[in-house]
């Protein structure tokens, strides 16, 4: 297949998604009447509004309600700590597993060929297509006392269900697909040759990865683990179901601020809630910035 | 024989994509496997460079069986079709990086470096990366990325395919003059025809995974052997073009 001269590797490995987006916000770029920009601009602005910037004032408005002082209160009380630092211990280990299972299924999924990748392929979707909640469940019930697994682990002394390690697993498991589904496209796109024209060359595996396939997929891994640690700091549904909301045991962030809620505190069930919202900027600004990188230097240097 | 392939059999889920191929190319010799796309030319460059192996029959090289020799100890330089440059190393680097892996002395890696860029008149180019390089610069620099450790036996995957119409021939004419320049031997393959016959001392035709004839260019264009040579290799074009060869010789000396 000839290879168009003018394209460069940049639109090869990361398709041509910001400069498309480019086009759509490229003032110069005026057809259409400007009767249906404005109306389309005012039907964003609007929605944006009543999804996103309210709710985010109603926190902010309510976290403060009693003053800096109950706040700072609110926020360094005991339990909301701990449950603060339950969601950045879930986080780690969520990021740290999902990223070596991430990098070596792609890998393999992207450079071997065997009979039943499709499934494997499948199988790692999974999480993304079941509610988070049945998840949680079947940890229970797999893990449980009751549970297939109930009798060994019992026998063996070790705590899953209701405990950290349970929390840390549901986690892991809601968050599986983000690094693997980042990386196996770009994994993809880059082949096999250049990994074997290096290893003609008598280059060994490590050097092989560091050299050829690291840099290559680099920013689609960063972008990866974001993603993955974003939706394992919100994760709700499967955490809930196999805590058993042990109070400044088994409690992540978003299962606090729902307690503090349910007990009528709102105004610390706000504060526990704009920990998390900022802990979403600073994801979101990390996130775009990454983006930025991952579409520009896709070509190296 | 500097290579030679041996009742040679491999077959990818069933689907037969070498069939019993035999053939020798003696030292110093440009040989081209020239077949339709889809006939089992590329799968036998990967079985020569170790990157696919033998169901059944054996590879020599100078008379030893390399079949169990992993690839990087061959002595092979290959060039894929797309070139698999390294894309996020410079040119220079993309030359040194098989120097760098046998651990030469920095001194040697440079020169070593200079003398490849300077073979394919790269010399100022050096610290390009491949995506600022044209289609035929890119060509050229997995061809002296390949030469660098200096290999015995070039293979080269469909080398002009993704280059255009227009310098394919050019190109052509330069890839031969410097394979001779430095003496290596080559296979290089093909689906075109013309190029096999202009490029080539020896033509290895290639169908549906079995070698079909073996020869010199004039050899298969008068005696084809197959009907499906017959078919495939068009003899009028070929006496026309070797004469207007022959005109070209005689005004370049
Ligand atoms: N890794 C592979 N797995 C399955 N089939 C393959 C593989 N490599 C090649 N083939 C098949 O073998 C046949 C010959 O392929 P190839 O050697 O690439 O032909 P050519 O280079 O002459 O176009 C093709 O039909 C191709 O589909
Ligand atoms: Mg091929």
């Amino acid at each position: 297949m000839p290879r168009d001269a003018e394209r460069t590797y940049e639109q090869d490995v990361s398709g041509d998604g910001l400069q498309s987006l480019q086009k759509v916000i490229d003032p110069h770029r005026d057809e259409g009447s400007l009767g249906v920009k404005c109306a389309l601009i005012g039907i964003s602005v609007l929605f944006l509004g009543i999804m996103l910037v309210l709710p985010l004032a109603v926190v902010a408005v309510n976290a403060l309600r009693e003053g800096w002082e109950a706040y700072k209160e609110n926020i360094l009380d005991e339990y909301t700590i701990k449950a603060f630092r339950l969601t950045l211990t879930a986080m780690f280990f969520a990021v740290a597993v999902n990223t070596v299972f991430g990098v070596a299924a792609a890998y393999l999924l992207s450079k071997f060929y065997f009979r039943g990748r499709e499934v494997i392929a499948a199988l790692i979707d999974i999480p993304f297509s079941i509610s988070p909640v049945i998840a949680g469940l079947v940890f229970i019930l797999t893990y449980g006392n009751m549970g297939w697994m109930g009798g060994f682990l019992k026998s063996h002394g070790i705590k899953i269900v209701f405990a950290v390690p349970g929390v840390i697993l549901a986690t892991i498991f809601v968050t599986f697909p983000f690094v693997f589904r980042e990386l196996f496209p770009v994994m993809n796109v880059q082949g096999r040759e250049e990994e074997e024209a290096a290893a003609l060359m008598g280059a060994g595996g490590l050097t092989i990865f560091r050299r050829i396939t690291f840099p290559h997929i680099k920013w689609a891994l960063l972008y990866g683990i974001i993603l993955c640690g974003a939706r394992a700091m919100g994760e709700f549904g499967a955490v809930s179901v196999i805590s058993g909301h042990l109070r400044g045991k088994t409690n992540t962030l978003p299962l606090h601020v729902e307690i503090l809620y349910n007990e009528f505190n709102t105004a610390a069930a706000f504060a526990a809630s704009s920990v998390l919202v900022v802990m979403a900027v600073i994801i979101l600004i990390i996130r775009n910035l990454v983006e930025m990188k991952k579409g520009r230097k896709a070509g190296g240097r | 024989m500097q290579i030679e392939m041996r009742h040679v059999n491999k077959a990818f889920d069933g689907f037969h994509a070498s069939r019993d191929v035999s053939f020798g190319v003696e030292s110093g010799r440009l040989a081209a496997l020239l077949g339709p796309s889809g006939s089992g030319k590329t799968t036998i460059l990967r079985m020569i460079a170790g990157l696919d192996s033998p169901d059944s029959g054996d590879i020599l090289i100078k008379g030893e069986r390399v079949n169990n020799l992993p690839g990087s100890k061959r002595g092979i330089g290959l060039v894929f079709q797309n070139y698999a440059l390294f894309r996020y190393m410079t040119v220079a680097d993309n030359i040194a990086f098989g120097l760098k892996v046998q651990k030469k002395g920095k001194h040697e890696i440079k020169a070593r470096v200079e003398e490849l860029l300077e073979l394919i008149s790269m010399k100022e180019l050096g610290r390009r990366y491949p995506y600022q390089l044209s289609g035929g610069q890119r060509q050229r620099v997995a061809f002296a990325r390949a030469l660098a450790p200096n290999p015995q036996l070039l293979l080269l995957d469909e080398p002009f395919a993704a280059i255009d119409a227009k310098i394919r021939r050019e190109l052509r004419r330069w890839l031969k003059e410097k394979i001779e320049m430095v003496g290596i031997t080559s296979i290089f393959v093909t689906h075109d025809q013309e190029e096999a016959m202009e490029v080539a001392d020896m033509v290895i035709v290639m169908n549906e995974g079995a070698v079909e004839q073996i020869g010199t260019p004039e050899n298969i264009c008068r005696n084809p052997r197959t009907g499906f040579v017959k078919d495939f290799i068009d003899v009028e074009r070929f006496e026309a073009l070797r004469l207007i060869g022959k005109k070209r010789y005689k005004e370049n000396s």
